[in-house]
């Protein structure tokens, strides 16, 4: 079978595998064995399936060289080499990251990649305007498949360990009821893998979408998923709020993925990324071969924004076109679909201002944490951030690179005074998340998405890990945890080993574990941005490599106080116990791949993979700020910039690391003391830079004082009216029950009585004697003759 | 001329009939037994199939030139099998009401007086 027919059959079924399974649970699932415990046994093999599915999939796209035959002009970047560097050493450099590299993808492409984009169904046309259920396959659909799958597939395993409390009757220590009882109720075993299935149906879903509309369909569905998980422990009162929370605060940023949505629809008329069956999709029309792949203001984009024109009767004819083009008409319009789209993914992947919410989801069970709240959904910003990258204006990256680098520091430093072990993993995660958006944002497209790859690897390693811990201790604070790592030494070196992945070890210029490779090409690309731009560079830059050495820092700081030193919980040490195998088994796959990932000189490496799918064109400056210069992204593997960020990143970590050390490990340092000499600052950073008391000032207040000024005019006035208006109806009611009961039953009654005293005096004459009925007969028969005689006589 | 010196004519019937009619009202009225009761009945049916015999030729003649002139005769035996047939009903009743009282009174029969 051709790729085209194969790969969309393929991931189709590997993305609808699990909605079936879905559909099935949601039928059958408590009746599903015991407890419903097959229902976890339906689950997992549709997600296993699809895996595989998916790997078959990758390895059609990677044997069948699909991706692999793309233009791309190497000499380009020599040439601009010289121009930068004016030195030899680039060809040492380049043979450090590509030279192994035989396939040509690795260089700066100048055709758009290889894509297979058609319409399974066609939801709704209105002439031009079309609606659809569309796939959108390129090398980064395929990666995001088998990554999404396969860790979703040890999530399902792991779970099987992690959920099983809820096989019987569960009793929740968390939930006091009003008799001070704790909760009693029935486990909800297969109810979790119910929603599990439909959440790998949706973010598979969201992967394959080849529409914006479909995006957002998914998009919501993710969002669904996410609140029913972070709510499964739903009598909890902090479960409840936490989901709600995150809830509400995804509804902000969708608003204005739909004023995004809104600008693309009414000025272009399309919602498909690429062009389907000729009709011109979103891609093509910003960025147009004709030219050079450069950002380009669509025609309808400058129609619509010139409509006074065109109303005032100037005909709008190509050459007309592009004269108001190159007068700034629709750049704006470009620009506000961009952001409005990149709000959209400040929502998902908890950017700032709206990442409060995702610390507060790790209330639900851990490996929801593992997969929905680290690996994938809150990739899935990111995802579409890159998915939609052609569209962006530099104008918009500018935004999306100021958003990452803010949330960058904000949860960096957040994390490094939180106890609770998940959120310290919440807030390295929206960190992590910052530094992505942060590299797409300064133009490193291929560098972010590899670092969402390798993340999610070891972040969910890093929640099962703790998961794991959670398991044993039955709290989450890690200041009753310590010393674990005698009672459970599978979870703690495991754990070790995501650590290590997310601080970024390596020997610098041989060989690293994935983060590593991934932060480093994001360092990189913020110094080559830097380059290019002074004014906003310096910030970037500083952030991403302050970033790496606080990530050091708050990493090995969990990891000291969880598994080294001494115990500080007696009570919790001695019962703590390695988890069972269908536990940590996935988390030693994990750890494989956290280790093995990155690796960049495999035949299929993951920067190989997304080089192939990377747009063409680089970006001229912007309009609105003219000085603003991306550069291609490829000039970061220049030694200058690389070479650069590999040493500062080692040195900075390294930094991160010997003060954890100073504090946890060896305790040279006491945390106490600076503690109490920064009070001022360990309390801003406690409690979170307040930014939940900020929102709840300006947003929440507000929003309960109107409620009550409009609770208030409801009683009075609404309240008032309608009372008055039930008062006069009861009072006409009252009067007509009068004449109903007098005038209208009397007269019924009397009439009753009549007949009922007319007949009690008949009843005499009916003595029951036959003669004497007789005798009447024949005294009435003869009386009726005799005054039929009589009246004839008479007449 | 006196009524006993015509020659037979309707009168004569009808008073056969009233004459019969009368015995059993009168037997109707006055017997206590269900069974005498039965007979006045059937004396009463007989009397009132006297005056229908009587009527037939020269009252009850349809103008139709094929008829027979047979009307009253036909009704009569009509009123006939309805005899019978009220009869056996009627001893049926009796013999159901001998079983439950141990008696044919008629005046025993009031349970259903007002």
């Amino acid at each position: 079978m051709a790729p085209d027919a194969s790969l969309p059959l393929l991931l189709g079924l590997a993305w609808l595998l699990p909605l079936a399974s879905f559909a099935l649970i949601v039928l059958v699932g408590p009746k599903m064995g015991k407890a419903g415990v097959l229902a976890a046994y339906v689950a997992t093999g549709a997600i296993l399936t699809s895996f595989v599915l998916s790997v078959i999939a990758f390895g059609i796209w990677h044997f069948g060289h699909l991706g692999y035959d793309r233009k791309t002009a190497e000499t380009h970047v020599v040439a601009a080499a010289e121009d930068a560097h004016g030195s030899g050493e680039h060809a040492a450099g380049e043979s450090e990251h590509a030279g192994a590299d035989s396939h040509a993808a690795h260089g700066v492409p100048t055709a758009p990649p290889r894509v297979f984009t058609k319409d399974w169904y066609t939801l709704a046309q209105f002439g031009a305007l079309k609606l659809s259920i569309s796939y959108y396959i390129d090398s980064l659909t395929v990666l995001m498949f088998t990554m999404v799958s396969l860790i979703a597939t040890l999530i399902h395993f792991y779970s099987f360990g992690y959920m099983h409390e809820e096989l019987h009757e569960v009793v929740d220590h968390e939930v006091t009821l009003a008799d001070g009882h704790h909760l009693h109720r029935r486990g909800r075993f297969y109810r979790f893998f119910q929603y599990l299935s439909l959440f790998c149906f949706s973010m598979l879903g969201l992967v394959i979408a080849g529409n914006v509309l479909m995006v957002f369909v998914f998009w919501e569905l993710v969002g669904i998923c996410s609140y029913f998980l972070i709510g499964f422990y739903i009598e909890r009162k902090s479960a409840q709020n936490a989901a709600n929370k995150a809830f509400i605060v995804n509804r902000v940023g969708d608003f204005g993925m739909i004023i995004g949505m809104m600008a693309l629809w009414a000025s272009l008329g399309t919602f498909a990324f690429g062009d389907i069956d000729g009709q011109q999709g979103i891609f093509s029309s910003v960025r147009p071969s004709a030219n050079e792949s450069q950002v380009t203001v669509p025609d309808g984009m400058v129609k619509f924004a010139a409509t006074e024109h065109v109303a005032a009767g100037v005909e709008a004819t190509p050459a007309q076109i592009s004269t108001w083009r190159s007068e700034g008409y629709g750049y704006w319009l470009l620009v506000i679909a961009g952001v409005g789209i990149f709000c959209g993914c400040v929502g998902k992947s908890a950017q700032f201002p709206l990442h409060v919410w995702l610390p507060d989801a790790m209330e639900g069970p851990t490996p929801v944490s593992a997969l929905v709240h680290s690996a994938t959904m809150v990739a899935a910003g990111v995802y579409l951030a890159g998915r939609f990258y052609p569209v962006f204006a530099p104008e918009a990256l500018l935004v999306i690179a100021y958003v990452g680098a803010i949330t960058l520091l904000l949860a960096a430093t957040i994390a490094i005074t939180a106890v609770d072990i998940k959120r310290v993993l919440a807030y390295s995660t929206v960190s992590q998340l910052g530094y992505m958006m942060l590299a797409l944002g300064v133009g490193g497209w291929a560098a972010g998405l590899f670092h969402l790859v390798t993340h999610a690897f070891f972040k969910s390693l890093l929640f099962m890990c703790s998961g794991s811990v959670i398991h044993a201790v039955h709290t989450n604070d890690m200041r009753r945890m310590g010393g674990l790592r005698h009672k459970m030494p599978w979870t703690a070196y495991t754990m070790l080993v995501g650590v290590l992945a997310i601080y970024g070890a390596a020997i610098p210029f041989v060989v690293g574990l994935s983060g590593y490779y991934s932060k480093d090409s994001i360092i990189a690309q913020a110094l080559s941005f830097w380059n290019s731009n002074p004014t906003h560079g310096a910030f970037f830059a500083a952030a991403a490599i302050g970033g790496a050495g606080i990530t050091a820092f708050y990493m090995f700081r969990l990891w000291f106080m969880t598994f080294a030193g001494e115990p500080r919980d007696h009570h919790a040490y001695e019962h703590a116990h390695e988890s069972p195998k269908v536990m940590y088994v996935p988390l030693v796959i994990l750890a494989f791949f956290a280790v093995t990932v990155g690796f960049p000189r495999l035949p299929f490496s993951v920067p190989k993979l997304l080089e192939q799918a990377r747009y063409p064109g680089e970006f001229t400056a912007g309009k609105l700020l003219p000085d603003l210069v991306y550069p291609e992204e490829h000039l970061s593997h220049l030694p200058q910039f690389h070479n650069q960020a590999e040493v500062v990143v080692t040195f900075v970590a390294l930094g991160g690391l010997v003060l954890a050390i100073a504090f946890y490990g060896l305790r040279i340092l006491n945390p106490a003391e600076v503690k109490s000499q920064f009070s001022a600052v360990y309390r801003l950073l406690w409690n979170k830079w307040y930014f939940d008391e900020l929102y709840d000032a300006i947003f929440v207040r507000p929003v309960l004082l109107i409620s009550k000024l409009v609770g208030n005019f409801d009683r009075r006035f609404i309240d008032g009216f309608v009372d008055g208006l039930a008062r006069w109806t009861r009072a006409v009611a009252n009067f007509d029950d009068v004449i109903d009961r007098y005038l209208v039953d009397g007269s019924v009654n009397v009439v009753a009585a009549w007949t009922y005293s007319i007949a009690d005096g008949l009843r005499g004459l009916q003595t029951g004697k036959l003669r004497q009925y007789v005798m009447l007969i024949v005294i009435g028969t003869v009386a009726l003759t005799l005054l039929i005689r009589w009246s004839v006589a008479a007449g | 001329m006196s009524f006993f010196s015509q020659p037979v004519g309707v009168s004569h019937f009808l008073v056969v009939g009233a004459v019969l009619f009368v015995s059993g009202v009168v037997c109707m009225a006055v017997k206590r037994n269900a069974l005498g009761v039965l007979m006045g009945i059937e004396l009463v049916l007989n009397g009132a199939n006297v005056n229908f015999v009587a009527f037939s030729s020269p009252f009850l003649r349809s103008d139709n030139a094929y008829a027979l002139g047979l009307d009253g005769q036909l009704i009569s035996l009509f009123v006939i099998v309805l005899a019978a047939a009220e009869a056996a009903v009627a001893l049926a009743i009796t013999l159901n009401f001998y079983n439950n009282h141990s008696t044919v009174d008629v005046d025993r029969a009031d349970e259903l007086k007002g």
